[in-house]
C-alpha cells in the first residue's frame, strides 16, 4: 500500500481540486498541496531514479533537502528539470514528468547499473576508462557514455521566455524563516516602528506550526499564527522567497517566485524577483533539518524523514501508508508517531535510546503506538518500495543484531537535527560541533547577525518564540536606543532525554546498502572506501564519493558522512573538520540573476545624436564597442560595402565627404593650472598651445606604453577641450580624475567629461572649404582665417535658423579636412545642413569602413595599432617625444626591451602579385622562415584606390620598414588557408609632405 | 556585495566604484629613477589583511575614496577622500 | 605503485573493494629533504613528481598548510587550452597541453583529460580580426587552431543564441585539442605518483618562516617543526606575496584577487565543448562528466585572500550565459564558490630562480593556472633541478618586468584586475 488522503485534517483546501498532471496523466490534487503531497495522495511511490544506480526514489522529505522526488516541471521552453517535489507548489495545468530514467521512472533500464553496483564503488572511474598507449581517445569514447548516463533532469533547448526582475532592497531589519521564532521576531521589531522585512521559502507562514496540534502561548497553533501575522502589519512579508545567501557587509540575496502559483499570471508580472537586500540587521530564524540515518536500503520508495511524514500527515491530510514504522534516536519522533497514530496508521515506533522518558512511551502507548525502546532498524525488504522492516538492537561492540521482521509500507526516520546554519557558512562563520546535541550550531557571528529558533538549537516551540523576541528587542534597542523589555534568550536544547547519537546501522558479517546520500547514490561503504584509499579529509572524501555534492548540497548527508569519516579514523567529529555550505541556499534559476540583461539589454547601445537622420538616409551600421557607428552610406539600395567604401574614400580623396565622429571621447580641462597638467600627460608639449588652436597629443601610462592619442583645443588661457579615441574615452577621463585627486593634487584643473554634449562631424576632401563655408552664416575658414590646427567660433545655417559651433582644421584623412562641433541637440540640423553643402559639390556621407580605409593609406594609428602594447617609437611617434620637459610614462618607455631597434614598427604592405589579397592577422614572416611568431602582424587592410592598389595592409614589422625595404615577406594566414609574399614599405606613402592638408 | 562608506555619498555598494589597488603607493616624481618608477608600478605588497586601497566612485560623485579594508574578511574600517586638499576643506 | 586498470576494477568489484591501497601515503617530516616545494596543489604537486621521475631527486616533500589540492586546484573551471600568442607563452602552454594528452597514462590515474574543443565566439568583425592574429601564431608554432564561420557553429552548437542577443554571434575560433579535465583527479593522481617515486607528502604542515643559516637560506619552519631543504621551491599561487615576504624575495609583481566559479545543477548533455567569449563582458561554460555546467567570468576586481563569492559579478556572468545561452533560464545555479589568483602584472606567470639562493619561485598564473599544471611541475622541477631554466619557460622570468619585456596578453598593462 502507498500513500492516500485522509478522509479530514491538513490545510489544504479540499474544496478547490487541482488539476495537474503527471508523466502525461491527469490527476487532481487540492489547493494548498504540493507536488509531493498530490502525489503522494494519489499513491504515486516512485517518483524518481538516483543518479549512478537508477534505484526508485520516493519522496523522502517535506523541503529543500528533498534527494528523492526530483522531477521536470513544465513543458517547452518552459520545462524545468532538478525540480523538487516537495518545494513545487501545486497549480492548475502543472505539468510533471518523472526524469533519468527510460522509458520512465516506474521501470527504469538503467536500473542494470544496481544490479553491477559493486563494480561502480566510488570513484572507480578514476581507474580505469584509461586505454592502453598514448593520447586521449580511449578515454573520450568512454566518456561520451558516461555523460549520457550522467545528468538528470534534461534542460530546455529554447529560451526561457520568463522575464525576471532584479530588485533593490533595504531595511533595519531582515528576518530569514517565518517559523515561531522568526514570526516573533518579525511582529516584536514591527511593533516598534522598525522597516522589517520577513522572507519564508514556503508558500505558508508559519514552519513547524503549520497544521500543528500542539498549542502555543495557550492558543492553539493556528490560533497563534492568526494572531501574530495580524501583528506583522507594515512588515514586508515576502513568501516564496529564499535567502539563498548571505554576503559581505550582511547583503542578503533573495529569490522570491512570484508566478509559479498561478495558473494564469499577469503577463506583465515576472516569473521571479531576485532581490539584494541591504538591512541593517539580519535575523537568522532558518530553523533545523532533520537527518536521517544510514541502514540498509534505507532509500526504498516509503522511507523518508520521520517529520516529513507528519507534516504530510498535518499539514496535507495525506497518510504515507497504512502501517508505519517511526525510527529514532531523540524525542521529536514520539510528536510524528503520535501524528500518525492519531491518522488511523498502525503505527511502530523504534527508539534507539534504552531509556526515553516514560511519558513520551506512555503517550505513545496510549494512542495505540507499539513501542520499541533500545531498537533500530536494520533493513528494509522490497525491491521497488517498502514491505517490511527488519528490527534489531544494539550489540555491546555497536553494531546490531537483527531480531525480526516488522510488515510495513513506510517508515519514517530520524537521525537527530542540523540547524540550517548554511548562511552563516557563506560569510566563513564556522559551526561549532554540539556532542550532547549532536549538530553544528552556530559559532561566533558577524556583527549585525543574529540567530533564534532552531537554528540557534533551541528545540521548544515556547523556546523559539523566546529566542525570537530576545534577538529582535536586541535589535531594536540597537537601533532605537531603547529596549522593548528584558527578553532573555533561551540556552539551547529543550529534549526531555537527550538524544543518541546514531549514524549508520551495521550489522556484522553483512554487507548493507546504506545510503548516505541518497541523491548521488554514496552508500556507508564508499565513505568507508574512501577512508581505506586515504580520501580522509572531509573535503577529500566529498569530492571522491561525491557525497553532498547534489542537489542539496549535503543537507541530508554532511554531517552523517562526516561522522562516519570521524569512526572510520577513531577521531571526534570536530577533530575530523567541518564541510563548507556555500551560496545559493537552494538551486536558483540562471536567468533570475540577469534580471532584464538579456538579448538586446544585455549592454546598452549607444547613438550619437544623428544615428536618425543617417539611418533615415539608408546607412548600414557597425558595432565599435557599444556604440552603433555607420558603417557605410550606400549610394543605391544594392550598393555592398566593398563597393561603397571604396567609392566613399574615393570622394574624401577627390571631392568631399563627411563622418559623423561624435564618438570620440571629449573632456573639457579647465583651471590654472590646466596647461601644466596637459602638459605633464602628453608626451608633446601643450604649455605653448596658443588660444584657440588646436595639437594633436599623445599620452603614455606609467608603464611606457601608449594608452591614447587625440587632439586637444585650447579656448582660453585655463580652458581646454581634449579629445580621446571612443575606445578610451571612459579611460582618459578615470585617468584624468586618477592624477588630479590623488597624485598632483596641488594642480587647480577641473577635468569633465563633455562627450554627450558635442555631437561632431568632420568634413574631408580638397571641396571640405567650400563645403563648409557654404554653410556658414559667420566665420571665416580661408587659409587666413582658419589656418592648419586652428579653432574658431562660428555660425552655421541650418533649416529654420543659425547655430553655434566650433571648428578646428584637423585631419584624420590627410586631406583639407575641418571637424564641426555643435551641441547634441543642434547635431542632426548640422548634419542635414552640411550634407546638403557636400551633396551640392557631388560629395557623400562616408561611414567607419572608409575611415579606416583613408587612415591606413595615409598611415595612421588606431586602436587597432594602439594595442597597449606598442611604444611611441613602434608606433613611429617617437618624434613627438618632449625632451624638454617630464611626462607620464618618460622613465619606464626607457626600459631595455622597449628601446630595442628590432621591435615591431609601423609599416605599409602590398602584395607582391597584383591581385593578391591577404587579411587583418595575418602573420608576418619572413621569405623561407614561416613559423613561430614571425617578425610582424598585419592590423588593417583596405583596397587604396589613392595608392593604386586593390590590397594595403598596415601593420608591424621587426626593425620597421627601413629594415626590409625591397626584400619580400611572407604574410601567412594558416587559418584562412594561404600565404602571400608582400613588399613591405613606409606607412607614410601617401602625401608624405602633408601638403594636401596644409592646402 | 561591499558597503563603501563614500564620504561624499554615503554607503554605497561596491559596483559602484571601480577599484584602483594599493593606496599606499607613493608615484614618483616624473623625473625619478627607473628604479622608483619600476616599483611603483609593478610591485606591490599585496597584504595579506589590513590593506588601505583606492575606490573610484565612478557611478556617483567621481571621487577617489581611501579605504581601509581587510582583503581576508572584507571587514571595511573607513573611508576617506584621497584629495587631500577638499578632504580637509569639507572637515 | 598499484596499477588501476580494467581488471582491477573488476577484482575490487568481486572482493568487495577490499585490496586497494592508499592513494597516497600520510608521511612524517624528516630531518632534511634536497628540495621543499612549499603548496601541495597541482603545481607543487607535479613539481615534486617530476622531480622525482625526471631528475632522479629522492628526497623531495611538498608541504601542504591545509589539505592537499584544497586551493585552486581544486575550485577551478578545469578548461585546458594552450591558445596563447605572446611569446613565452604559446610555447610554454602547448609544452603544457603536450603532457596533459599522455597525463592518464603517466600517471596511471584518470584525469579524465577530454579534448572537447575551445571556442572563443566573436560578435564584431573587429573582434573576429583581432583574433585572427593569435589563431595563426598558434598555427605557425604547430598548435592546432581553426575559424568556424557562422554555419559550421550552428551545426555544431545548434541552441547557441546567434541572432537574439544584443551582438550576433559570427562565428568562433577553436582549438580542437584543449579540453576539461576533472581537477580533483590531477591532484590526486599527481599525488600517488609522487609518492610512489618516495616524496614526502605533508598535510596540515603550514610554512610559517624561513630558516637562514650564514645568510644562506637553509629551510623553513613549519607547524610540524623545522624542515631543512637545499632547495625551497614556492608555488602558493594566491599566497605567494605572504611567503614572499617572509621569505625576504620582496615585495613582488602581484597582486591577489578572487575569481569565483559557478556550478549549475546536473542536466543531460547540452554542451559539448568549452565555450568563451571576451571583449563584450567574459564568460566560459563547459559541462562536466556529471552533467553540472561549470562556468564563470571576470574578477571581482578587488584584493581578496577570501574564498567566498558575491553576488555582483555573479549577475554579470548570469547575464553572460544568457546572451548566449538563453534556454539555461531554467537551470539552476548549484554552488558558487571562490579562489585567490595570484595576479600578475602582465597576466603571465613566472617559473624562475629569485635573487635568494636556493629559493624559486612559481606563480602569477591569474587565472590559468589549472591548464599550465603539468608544464608548470616539469619546467618547474627542471628549474630547480639545473638551477636553469627549461626552455619553454625561458621567458617567464621576473626580469622581464624591469625589462620591458612583458607578455601581456590582453594589453591592459600593469593593472592586474584586468588581465
Amino acid at each position: 500500500m502507498s500513500g492516500y488522503r485522509l478522509p479530514q485534517g491538513g490545510v489544504v483546501d479540499r474544496a478547490r481540486p487541482v488539476s495537474y498532471s503527471w508523466d502525461g496523466r491527469p490527476l487532481l490534487g487540492l489547493a494548498g498541496d504540493t507536488l509531493a503531497s498530490a502525489l503522494m495522495a494519489d499513491g504515486q511511490q516512485v517518483l524518481g531514479r538516483s543518479f549512478k544506480y537508477h534505484r526508485p526514489r520516493g519522496v523522502m522529505s517535506a523541503g529543500p533537502e528533498e534527494g528523492g522526488a526530483l522531477v521536470t516541471v513544465g513543458d517547452g521552453p518552459h520545462r524545468e528539470p532538478n525540480a523538487k517535489a516537495t518545494q513545487v507548489e501545486l497549480v492548475h495545468g502543472l505539468t510533471a514528468y518523472g526524469q533519468n530514467a527510460f522509458p520512465n521512472v516506474r521501470f527504469d533500464l538503467g536500473r542494470a547499473n544496481d544490479i553491477f553496483e559493486r563494480f561502480l564503488a566510488a570513484g572507480f572511474y578514476y581507474k580505469t576508462f584509461m586505454g592502453v598507449g598514448r593520447g586521449t581517445r580511449a578515454w573520450m569514447l568512454f566518456e561520451r557514455f558516461i555523460r549520457k548516463a550522467a545528468g538528470m533532469g534534461s534542460a530546455s533547448r529554447e529560451a526561457d521566455p520568463a522575464r525576471y526582475d532584479v530588485v533593490n532592497d533595504y531595511c533595519d531589519l531582515l528576518v530569514i524563516g517565518a517559523g515561531p521564532a522568526g514570526i516573533a521576531a518579525a511582529e516584536m521589531a514591527t511593533s516598534h516602528g522598525l522597516d522589517v522585512m520577513l522572507v519564508e521559502q514556503d508558500f505558508a507562514l508559519g514552519g513547524s506550526l503549520i497544521g500543528s496540534a500542539e498549542s502555543v502561548e495557550g492558543k492553539s497553533a493556528a490560533g497563534w499564527l492568526g494572531e501574530r501575522v495580524a501583528g506583522l502589519k507594515g512588515a514586508r512579508v515576502l513568501t516564496r522567497t529564499t535567502a539563498f545567501g548571505l554576503y559581505d557587509s550582511n547583503v542578503v540575496g533573495l529569490y522570491e517566485k512570484v508566478t509559479d502559483h498561478l495558473p494564469a499570471p499577469d503577463p506583465s508580472l515576472p516569473r521571479g524577483n531576485l532581490r539584494c537586500v541591504r538591512p541593517a540587521r539580519v535575523i537568522l530564524a532558518t530553523g533545523a533539518i532533520e537527518r536521517p540515518v544510514a541502514f540498509g536500503n534505507n532509500d526504498r520508495p516509503g522511507v523518508m524523514l520521520s517529520r516529513a511524514m507528519s507534516t504530510y500527515v498535518n499539514r496535507f491530510g495525506v497518510a504515507p501508508g497504512k502501517r508505519a514504522v517511526v525510527c529514532g534516536n531523540g524525542d521529536s519522533v514520539y510528536a510524528d508517531a503520535l501524528a500518525l497514530a492519531m491518522a488511523g496508521v498502525q503505527t511502530t515506533l523504534l527508539d534507539a535510546r534504552e531509556a526515553p522518558s516514560h511519558e513520551l512511551v506512555e503517550a505513545a502507548v496510549a494512542a495505540g503506538i507499539e513501542v520499541h525502546v533500545g531498537r533500530l532498524p536494520i533493513e528494509i525488504r522490497g525491491w521497488n518500495r517498502v514491505r517490511g522492516l527488519m528490527v534489531g538492537r544494539f550489540e555491546r561492540d555497536g553494531h546490531a543484531r537483527p531480531e525480526r521482521e516488522v510488515a510495513c509500507d513506510c517508515v519514517g526516520v530520524s537521525g537527530g537535527w542540523s540547524p540550517a546554519v548554511h548562511l552563516l557558512s557563506h560569510r566563513g562563520n564556522r559551526p561549532i560541533w554540539n556532542a550532547e546535541m549532536a549538530c553544528f550550531l552556530p559559532g561566533v557571528l558577524h556583527d549585525g547577525v543574529a540567530v533564534a529558533g532552531a537554528v540557534a538549537g533551541n528545540w521548544a516551540t515556547g523556546d523559539c518564540i523566546t529566542a525570537g523576541r530576545a534577538a529582535a528587542s536586541d535589535v531594536v534597542e540597537a537601533l532605537t536606543g531603547s529596549r522593548p523589555r528584558a527578553v532573555k534568550a533561551p540556552d539551547p536544547g529543550g529534549w526531555a532525554n537527550p538524544l543518541k547519537p546514531l549514524w549508520e546501522v551495521k550489522v556484522r558479517r553483512r554487507r548493507l546498502k546504506s545510503f548516505v546520500d541518497p541523491q548521488h547514490d554514496v552508500t556507508t561503504a564508499d565513505v568507508q572506501l574512501a577512508v581505506r584509499e586515504g580520501y580522509v579529509s572531509p573535503e577529500h572524501m566529498k569530492r571522491y564519493t561525491t557525497l553532498g555534492m547534489a542537489t542539496d548540497q549535503g543537507k541530508v548527508g554532511n554531517v552523517i558522512g562526516l561522522a562516519l569519516l570521524a569512526d572510520a579514523l577513531d577521531q571526534t567529529i570536530p577533530q575530523t573538520g567541518i564541510t563548507t555550505f556555500r551560496p545559493p541556499y537552494t538551486p536558483i534559476p540562471i536567468a533570475a540573476f540577469a534580471g532584464r540583461a538579456r538579448g538586446a539589454h544585455y549592454a546598452p547601445v549607444r547613438e550619437t545624436p544623428m544615428h536618425k537622420v543617417q539611418d533615415d538616409a539608408g546607412a548600414r551600421w557597425t558595432d565599435v564597442g557599444f556604440w552603433k557607428r555607420a558603417w557605410y552610406h550606400p549610394a543605391h539600395a544594392g550598393e555592398a560595402l566593398d563597393e561603397a567604401y571604396v567609392r566613399e574614400a574615393r570622394c574624401v580623396r577627390e571631392n568631399v565627404g563627411m563622418v559623423d565622429v561624435t564618438t570620440l571621447g571629449k573632456i573639457q580641462v579647465q583651471g590654472p593650472d590646466a596647461a601644466e597638467f596637459l602638459n605633464r600627460v602628453y608626451v608633446n608639449g601643450f604649455a605653448k598651445l596658443p588660444v584657440m588652436k588646436c595639437r594633436y597629443g599623445v599620452m603614455l601610462r606609467d608603464d611606457g606604453m601608449v594608452l591614447d592619442d587625440g587632439v586637444t583645443w585650447r579656448f582660453g588661457e585655463n580652458d581646454f577641450m581634449t579629445t580621446t579615441t571612443t575606445a578610451h574615452a571612459a579611460t582618459v577621463i578615470a585617468y584624468f580624475e586618477n592624477l588630479l585627486q590623488t597624485r598632483w593634487p596641488e594642480l587647480r584643473v577641473n577635468v569633465a567629461s563633455v562627450s554627450d554634449q558635442w555631437g561632431a562631424v568632420a568634413v574631408a576632401g580638397p571641396n571640405a572649404r567650400k563645403a563648409v563655408q557654404a554653410a556658414l552664416a559667420e566665420g571665416d575658414i580661408s587659409n587666413e582665417g582658419l589656418p592648419f590646427m586652428g579653432v574658431i567660433e562660428a555660425v552655421l545655417k541650418v533649416a529654420g535658423g543659425e547655430i553655434p559651433v566650433l571648428i578646428a582644421r584637423l585631419s584624420f584623412s590627410g586631406e583639407l579636412a575641418y571637424e564641426v562641433y555643435a551641441r547634441s541637440g543642434h547635431s542632426p540640423a548640422m548634419w542635414e545642413a552640411l550634407l546638403a553643402r557636400v551633396r551640392a559639390l557631388g560629395g557623400s556621407a562616408y561611414g567607419t569602413e572608409a575611415l579606416g580605409a583613408l587612415r591606413i593609406e595615409k598611415g595612421h594609428v588606431t586602436a587597432a595599432e594602439l594595442d597597449g602594447r606598442v611604444t611611441l617609437e613602434d608606433a613611429g611617434l617617437g618624434k613627438l617625444a618632449s625632451t624638454k620637459k617630464h611626462f607620464v610614462g618618460n622613465v619606464l618607455r626607457k626600459r631595455p626591451d622597449l628601446t630595442r631597434d628590432d621591435r615591431p614598427q609601423l609599416a605599409h604592405f602590398h602584395p607582391v602579385t597584383e591581385g593578391e589579397s591577404f587579411s587583418v592577422g595575418a602573420i608576418v614572416c619572413e621569405s623561407g622562415k614561416v613559423e613561430g611568431h614571425g617578425i610582424g602582424w598585419i592590423t588593417g587592410v583596405t583596397a587604396s584606390p589613392a595608392l593604386r592598389c586593390s590590397c594595403l595592409g598596415i601593420g608591424f614589422v621587426q626593425g620597421g620598414y627601413e629594415a626590409w625595404e625591397g626584400r619580400e615577406v611572407v604574410l601567412a594566414d594558416p587559418v584562412r588557408g594561404y600565404a602571400v609574399k608582400a613588399r613591405v614599405a613606409s606607412p607614410h606613402q601617401y602625401d608624405p609632405k602633408g601638403e594636401r592638408m596644409h592646402g | 556585495m561591499l558597503r563603501i562608506p563614500c564620504p561624499f555619498c554615503g554607503p554605497r555598494d561596491h559596483a559602484e566604484f571601480s577599484y584602483e589597488g594599493d593606496a599606499t603607493v607613493a608615484y614618483p616624481p616624473l623625473d625619478a629613477s627607473r628604479e622608483d618608477w619600476f616599483e611603483a608600478v609593478f610591485l606591490r605588497a599585496n597584504p595579506c589583511g589590513a590593506h588601505r586601497e583606492m575606490w573610484h566612485h565612478v557611478q556617483g560623485c567621481r571621487a577617489f575614496v581611501v579605504v581601509e579594508r581587510d582583503t581576508l574578511t572584507h571587514e571595511i574600517k573607513g573611508a576617506r577622500l584621497a584629495h587631500r586638499p577638499t578632504a580637509e576643506a569639507i572637515q | 605503485m598499484q596499477r588501476y586498470n580494467a581488471l582491477s576494477v573488476l577484482w575490487g568489484g568481486l572482493t568487495g573493494q577490499r585490496h586497494w591501497k592508499k592513494v597516497w601515503g600520510e608521511a612524517e617530516p624528516k630531518q632534511h629533504y634536497d628540495v621543499v616545494i612549499v603548496g601541495g596543489g597541482g603545481h607543487g604537486l607535479a613539481t615534486a613528481y617530476y622531480l622525482a621521475k625526471e631528475h632522479g631527486l629522492r628526497r623531495v616533500a611538498v608541504l601542504e598548510k591545509g589539505w592537499l589540492g584544497g586551493g585552486n586546484a581544486g575550485r577551478n573551471t578545469t578548461i585546458i587550452r594552450s591558445n596563447y600568442m605572446i611569446e613565452g607563452n604559446t610555447e610554454f602552454y602547448e609544452h603544457s597541453l603536450k603532457l596533459w594528452e599522455n597525463l592518464s597514462h603517466e600517471l596511471n590515474f584518470n584525469v579524465m583529460f577530454s579534448q572537447r574543443s575551445h571556442l572563443t565566439l566573436v560578435f564584431t568583425p573587429s573582434q573576429r580580426d583581432a583574433m585572427a592574429r593569435r589563431y595563426n601564431i598558434m598555427r605557425l608554432n604547430g598548435i592546432d587552431g581553426e575559424f568556424w564561420n557562422q554555419d559550421r557553429l550552428r551545426h555544431e552548437v545548434p541552441h547557441l543564441n546567434f541572432d537574439g542577443g544584443r551582438l550576433p554571434i559570427l562565428g568562433a575560433y577553436v582549438q580542437p585539442r584543449a579540453g576539461t579535465a576533472r581537477h580533483d583527479a590531477v591532484n590526486w593522481g599527481y599525488a600517488r605518483a609522487a609518492t610512489a617515486l618516495g616524496v614526502d607528502i605533508l598535510q596540515n604542515c603550514e610554512v610559517t618562516g624561513f630558516i637562514r643559516k650564514a645568510g644562506e637560506l637553509v629551510g623553513v619552519e613549519t607547524s610540524r617543526g623545522e624542515i631543512l631543504a637545499d632547495k625551497i621551491g614556492l608555488a602558493v599561487a594566491g599566497h605567494t606575496s605572504v611567503l614572499a615576504h617572509k621569505a625576504g624575495l620582496g615585495k613582488l609583481p602581484l597582486e591577489t584577487h578572487k575569481l569565483q566559479a559557478y556550478v549549475s545543477e546536473p542536466v543531460k548533455p547540452l554542451i559539448d565543448q568549452v565555450i568563451v567569449f571576451g571583449g563584450f563582458g567574459h564568460f566560459y561554460i563547459s559541462q562536466s562528466d556529471k552533467g553540472g555546467l561549470v562556468y564563470g567570468g571576470d574578477l571581482d576586481t578587488y584584493n581578496s585572500y577570501a574564498q567566498k563569492g558575491n553576488l555582483p559579478v555573479y549577475a554579470d556572468v548570469a547575464a553572460a550565459a544568457m546572451q548566449i545561452f538563453p534556454c539555461l533560464g531554467r537551470v539552476k545555479l548549484l554552488r558558487q564558490w571562490a579562489g585567490v589568483m595570484d595576479m600578475s602584472m602582465d597576466g603571465s606567470p613566472f617559473i624562475t630562480k629569485t635573487h635568494i639562493p636556493n629559493l624559486y619561485l612559481n606563480a602569477g598564473w591569474c587565472y590559468g593556472g589549472f591548464k599550465a599544471t603539468p608544464g608548470s611541475g616539469h619546467t618547474f622541477a627542471h628549474t630547480i633541478a639545473n638551477d636553469e631554466p627549461h626552455w619553454a619557460n625561458r621567458l617567464l622570468t621576473l626580469e622581464r618586468y624591469r625589462e620591458g619585456r612583458l607578455i601581456d596578453e590582453s594589453g591592459h598593462g600593469p593593472v592586474p584586475k584586468l588581465q
